[in-house]
């Protein structure tokens, strides 16, 4: 059942064909069967889910079920839980039980959804690949020598293993397309400020953006629909209500015009990542769809620009880990000062301590205006490259990724080749613009190959209809592993 | 732009993080690669663009001076590292 459509799921429920404690162990016995070998999961809440699901069933037996009442899903476990260790991958937060839930976790919770764990992580999100998480990598379910992409690849593998239909993830500059194309799923980014930050551990905070990972759009809009709206408790949260983010997926696309930006496609895309996004282009044009030759000319800068703000950001927002209210401190130090270092020291892992340095360094006096200030010039010529291409187009279509899921390893020991990975989608972050990655085909070695769609501001329901359409005249969102 | 090693040494000092003797080296050559990819920005005239601090240009909302939280606080400390009597413990500072 669990690799069933949440509609059908959601129907199975209400027919009374399944239970929602059914579900939940259904979901737990494949997590418990398939971690060891894709480690997805840093923590499985046997008990918490099972409590649950015995709740959903009662509501269900209510009458009171909304869509997602009795659904497993999987957190990211950069979302506060609870009662529920919320490590965001690191060992500064390997003890970390959190006090209370992160708002997404919350309006989740009170949706009936069931929360069978928390998923594998980069540290601090910090990575595209998941090999900077302290509790190991996270392996692609298609082939388990391949990084499942990041930071949030793990849940983006779990929903690709069919462990849990649905999964939250977080996307700074790129962390929930990126994996969810090197995984074979959907995966939404909306509208910077659409999906509230509280008790979403900070790592860029004018750039992080929860988001939605399914089988498919409609699914994703299912989940996304019930994650977003205002929160008051995050101070650059959206005023604005509850949205259904599915009302136009069944929308033809007859007259849509995709801009395909010249940049994206000049140089950098491997043939079978090409092959792909090029055939996906070629079927949205059978359904109706023009495209259109736009321009994003500065869109090269968005990885520099990216290194300077979000690094900046996160030496700022890290600095909170002291070993003094939570989270790691080192057993032996002499005064406060030795105290914060080694405590950090220890519990930071090499990519984090890099980016805090980096941050430090272009925050430090005199550097300012030549580093951040510049950096943030860029960003607005970045976003006013999308005004102007939005001028001419509905959507933005293009790569996710230059290359299909590289090797575990490959690229670990080299931060510049691993920042390349993000290439095309960290303007979008930048320009604070939805995105989405939907399968598109495979590449070399039988991996998955995902296309990018962006949208303008608050055109997540445009992206999932788009999106929608596509698969349902596809089938490449249906395709699971061989080992499955 | 290159960093020395005193740099990368200032630099952890102001983040509060211990560098091991061993480390300050490896540390050097992978801040430059990535201050080598940040350069390329240098490049590119900004002059007259108004810098863009946020996706969303929205002022700071004010809220009503009311109180909003109860009072967590052994819920708080129980995840501290060290605490007593309602208070976070760390090494002296004042003599």
């Amino acid at each position: 059942m669990i690799e069933s459509s949440l509609k059908d799921i959601a129907a199975a429920l209400r027919d009374k064909k399944v239970s929602a404690v059914e579900l939940a162990t259904e979901s737990l016995s494949r997590i418990e069967a398939g971690n060891a070998r894709i480690n997805a999961f840093v923590t499985i809440d046997r008990d918490g889910a099972l409590a649950a699901a015995k709740a959903a069933d009662e509501r269900l037996a209510a009458g009171s079920a909304g869509p997602l009442t009795g659904i497993p899903l999987a957190h990211k476990d950069v979302f506060c839980t609870e009662g529920v260790l919320t490590t965001c991958g690191s060992k500064m937060l390997s003890n970390f039980v959190s006090p209370y839930n992160a708002h997404v976790v919350s309006l989740l919770k009170a949706a009936g959804a069931v929360m069978v764990g928390k998923t594998n992580m980069d540290e601090f999100a910090m990575g595209s690949s998941n090999e900077n998480s302290h509790f190991g990598p996270t392996r692609n379910p298609w082939n388990t020598d391949k990084v499942p992409g990041g930071s949030s690849g793990g849940s983006a593998a779990a929903v690709a293993a069919r462990m849990v239909p649905i999964a939250t993830g977080t996307d700074t500059g790129g962390s929930i397309r990126q994996p969810a194309s090197l995984c074979g799923i959907t995966g939404i980014k909306p509208t910077y400020g659409r999906v509230s930050r509280y008790g979403m551990i900070a790592y860029a905070s004018s750039l992080d953006q929860g988001g939605a990972f399914g089988y498919s759009a409609e699914d994703c809009a299912v989940l996304l629909s019930s994650m977003a709206g205002h929160d008051p408790r995050d101070s650059t949260s959206l005023e604005q209500g509850a949205e259904d983010f599915g009302r136009d997926l069944a929308k033809p696309l007859a007259g849509l015009r995709i801009g395909l930006p010249k940049e994206f496609f000049a140089e950098g895309m491997s043939d079978d990542v090409r092959a792909a996004v090029d055939a996906a282009i070629a079927e949205y044009r059978k359904l109706g769809a023009t495209t259109v030759e736009v321009s994003l000319p500065n869109a090269r800068l968005a990885i520099p620009a990216y290194y300077v703000i979000a690094p900046a950001e996160a030496s700022s927002n890290l600095s909170r880990f002291d070993g003094v209210r939570y989270g790691h401190r080192a057993a032996d130090y002499g005064d406060l000062n030795d105290m914060y270092c080694k405590s950090r020291a220890e519990g930071f892992g090499g990519e984090v301590k890099r980016r805090i340095l980096v941050g430090t360094y272009v925050l430090s006096h005199g550097y300012y205006d030549a580093y951040y200030i510049k950096a943030q010039k860029l960003r607005r010529l970045i976003a006013n490259d999308f005004a102007a291409a939005f001028q001419q187009c509905d959507v933005i279509a293009g790569p996710v990724s230059p290359t299909v899921a590289f090797g575990i390893g490959e690229k670990s020991d080299d931060p510049v080749q691993m920042y390349l990975s993000d290439i095309y989608t960290i303007a979008v972050n930048l320009a604070g613009l939805p995105g989405l990655s939907h399968p598109a085909g495979f590449g070399v070695g039988g991996l998955p190959v995902g296309l990018q769609l962006i949208g303008n501001y608050f055109g997540e329901a445009r992206l999932l209809n788009t999106a929608h359409q596509y698969q349902q005249h596809t089938d490449w969102h249906t395709r699971v592993p061989a080992s499955l | 732009m290159s960093l020395s090693l005193d740099e990368v040494r200032h630099i952890a000092k102001l983040a509060r993080l211990e560098l091991a003797a061993g480390d300050a080296e490896a540390t050097q050559a992978k801040l430059n690669g990535i201050f080598g990819l940040i350069e390329e920005m240098q490049a590119v005239d900004t002059d007259g663009v108004e810098p863009m601090s946020h996706p969303q240009e929205l002022a700071q909302r004010l809220r009503d001076d009311a109180v909003s939280e109860t009072d967590r606080r052994a819920a708080f400390q129980a995840v501290a590292p060290q605490t007593e009597a309602g208070l976070y413990l760390v090494p002296k500072v004042i003599e």
